[in-house]
C-alpha cells in the first residue's frame, strides 16, 4: 500500500483522468488526475501508488525504484498481485 | 531474494561509510530518526547500520500507517463489516492486523464480507456491481493514500453512487514528528524525511522542526545509497553548524509537493480535533475525517460506530518500538510470542513495520555485510 510503483503510460483513454500503464509487464488503467497540468504522455514514466500516479519520473528513477521494490520481496509480488486483480475505471 | 551480499554500489556505500565517519567529532555520539518504514525496510535488508560507525546510531520512527491504527478503530471497522448488507474493503496490508477481536481475516473466516483491493478505485467499481450492498472502503494511510481516497470520494459524487463510503483512518505525519519531538524521553540529532508523503506535502511543513527544534531534517530515497547519502547530508549540517531542510530525494520530491494532490485532500477532508494513535496515544489534530458536505460517503456518520477504544496489549512495547525508543529486538516478546505468522503487535505485522523488518532481514545482516565486505 505504501509502496511507490513505477510504470511507462503506454495509451491515454478517453477519460481526461485515465491512461494505460504498463507496470511490470501487467498493463492497467490507472488514474492519472493528479498529474494536472504535467502534461502525460505515451513513453512517461510514473510512480504510481494504490492506483493513482503520485509523479512523473525519469527512466532511471524508474530503475531505481524497480531495484527498491525486487529487493522489498514479498510485499511487492503481494502489490502486483493486487494489481493485476484490478479494475479501475 | 537479494541480501546483502548482492547489495549494489558496495563501493559507493563504503566511500559514504568513510566520509560519515570522518565527519564524527570525538565523544560526540549522533542518533537519526528515519521516520519512513520503506527507509527502516531498506536499512534492515541491506544492512545499513554496519556501514555507520559505532557512534552513528538510526532510531525506527512512526512512519508505517498500518502499525498505528489503535485496536479499538479495527474493531470499530469490523463493526460495520459484519453486516449483512455490507461489502468491507481493505488493502491487503491491514487484513491480517489484530484489533481487539480478531483480525479482517478472521471476520471474513466467519462469514463477513470482506474484500481485499488494490486501490479505492477497485472499491467503487465493486459498490457500482453490487447495487444492493453497502461498500464501505477502509481508508489508511498518512498523505502518500489520502489524495486517493479523496479522489475516489469526489469520483463517487461525479457518478452519483449511493452505496459508497470510506471509513477514513487518514493520519498525518506531522503531528507524529511533533509528538516525538515533544517527548521527554527522545533525543535525536536529525531526521531522514519520508520520500513518498513529501512527494504529495512538499518540504516545507518540515522547517518547524529545524526552525523550533534545531533539528537537520533531509528527505531521503529508498535506495540504500540515498539513505547513506541523506545521513551524510545531515552530518555535514551538524558539523557546520546548521538546522536546514534539504531535499536528497529531488528525483521524486518537489520542493512544494504535489499542490492538486493537496487540494483535493482539502477539497475532501478535513483534520480531527484528535486521533488515537497506536502506541503513541492521542495527538492533537494528527487526522482527517470526512468533510459534512461529503457526509453521504462517511463510513462514520452513516453507521453507528461504537467507537471501541482496546487498550494495547500488555506485553506488547509497540508504542515504544514506534517512537524509537527502544530497538524491536528489544521487546519483550519479539520472535518469541510475537512473530510475522502470529504477531500481538502491529509492528509485527506490516512488512514495513520496524519489527518484521528486523525479524525478516535484521537477524542475517551483520554476519553477511561482514561476509560481501571482506569479498
Amino acid at each position: 500500500m505504501c509502496l511507490g510503483i513505477p510504470g511507462e503510460v503506454t495509451e491515454l483513454l478517453d477519460r481526461p483522468d485515465l491512461a494505460k500503464v504498463n507496470v511490470n509487464g501487467v498493463r492497467r488503467a490507472i488514474n492519472i488526475g493528479l498529474l494536472e497540468g504535467e502534461n502525460v504522455q505515451p513513453g512517461d514514466w510514473i510512480l504510481i501508488h494504490v492506483g493513482f500516479a503520485l509523479s512523473k519520473i525519469d527512466e532511471d528513477e524508474a530503475a531505481a525504484a524497480l531495484a527498491f521494490l525486487e529487493g522489498v520481496g514479498q510485499s511487492y509480488k503481494d502489490e502486483l498481485d493486487a494489481l493485476a486483480a484490478s479494475s479501475i475505471e | 531474494m537479494r541480501f546483502v551480499d548482492e547489495f549494489r554500489d558496495a563501493e559507493k556505500a563504503q566511500a559514504l561509510s568513510a566520509q560519515i565517519t570522518a565527519l564524527c567529532e570525538p565523544g560526540r555520539t549522533y542518533r537519526f530518526m528515519e521516520v519512513c518504514g520503506g527507509h527502516t525496510h531498506t536499512i534492515y535488508k541491506h544492512g545499513l547500520e554496519d556501514y555507520l560507525p559505532e557512534t552513528v546510531s538510526l532510531v525506527h520512527g512512526p512512519g508505517c500507517p498500518v502499525c498505528v491504527i489503535p485496536m479499538g478503530r479495527l474493531d470499530d471497522a469490523i463493526y460495520i463489516a459484519e453486516r449483512d448488507d455490507v461489502i468491507m474493503t481493505s488493502f491487503g496490508d491491514m487484513m491480517r492486523v489484530p484489533g481487539g477481536k480478531g483480525s479482517f481475516f478472521d471476520s471474513k473466516a466467519k462469514g463477513a464480507d470482506i474484500r481485499m483491493v488494490y486501490s479505492p478505485l477497485d472499491s467503487l467499481k465493486i459498490a457500482k456491481d453490487n447495487p444492493d450492498k453497502r461498500v464501505v472502503f477502509m481508508a489508511i494511510g498518512f498523505e502518500t493514500t489520502a489524495p486517493s481516497t479523496a479522489m475516489t470520494v469526489l469520483r463517487a459524487k461525479a457518478d452519483g453512487l449511493q452505496n459508497f463510503s470510506i471509513f477514513c483512518n487518514h493520519v498525518t505525519i506531522i503531528p507524529a514528528i511533533k509528538a516525538i519531538l515533544d517527548s521527554p524521553d527522545m533525543r535525536l540529532d536529525g531526521f531522514l524525511g519520508p520520500g513518498h508523503v513529501s512527494t504529495v506535502i512538499g518540504c516545507k511543513p518540515y522547517e518547524f522542526i529545524a526552525r523550533d527544534h534545531q533539528k537537520p531534517l533531509v528527505c531521503a530515497g529508498f535506495e540504500p545509497l540515498d539513505i547513506l547519502a541523506s545521513i551524510y547530508q545531515l552530518m555535514v549540517q551538524l558539523k557546520e553548524g546548521r538546522c536546514e531542510v534539504e531535499n536528497q530525494y529531488t528525483r521524486v520530491v518537489p520542493w512544494d509537493g504535489n499542490l492538486k494532490a493537496l487540494q483535493v485532500i482539502n477539497e475532501v477532508m478535513e483534520l480531527r480535533p484528535y486521533f488515537e494513535w497506536r502506541g503513541l496515544g492521542f495527538i492533537s489534530h494528527s487526522a482527517l475525517k470526512v468533510r459534512e458536505a461529503y457526509a453521504a460517503f462517511d463510513a462514520e456518520q452513516i453507521f453507528n460506530i461504537p467507537g471501541i477504544r482496546v487498550a494495547d496489549p500488555k506485553a506488547c512495547q509497540c508504542g515504544e518500538v514506534l517512537k524509537g525508543v527502544i530497538k524491536p529486538w528489544e521487546c519483550k516478546v519479539f520472535g518469541t510470542a510475537c512473530t510475522p505468522e502470529t504477531p500481538i503487535g502491529t509492528c509485527m505485522v506490516s512488512p514495513e513495520g520496524a519489527c518484521a523488518a528486523y525479524y525478516n532481514f535484521g537477524r542475517f545482516t551483520r554476519e553477511r555485510v561482514k561476509e560481501a565486505t571482506r569479498a
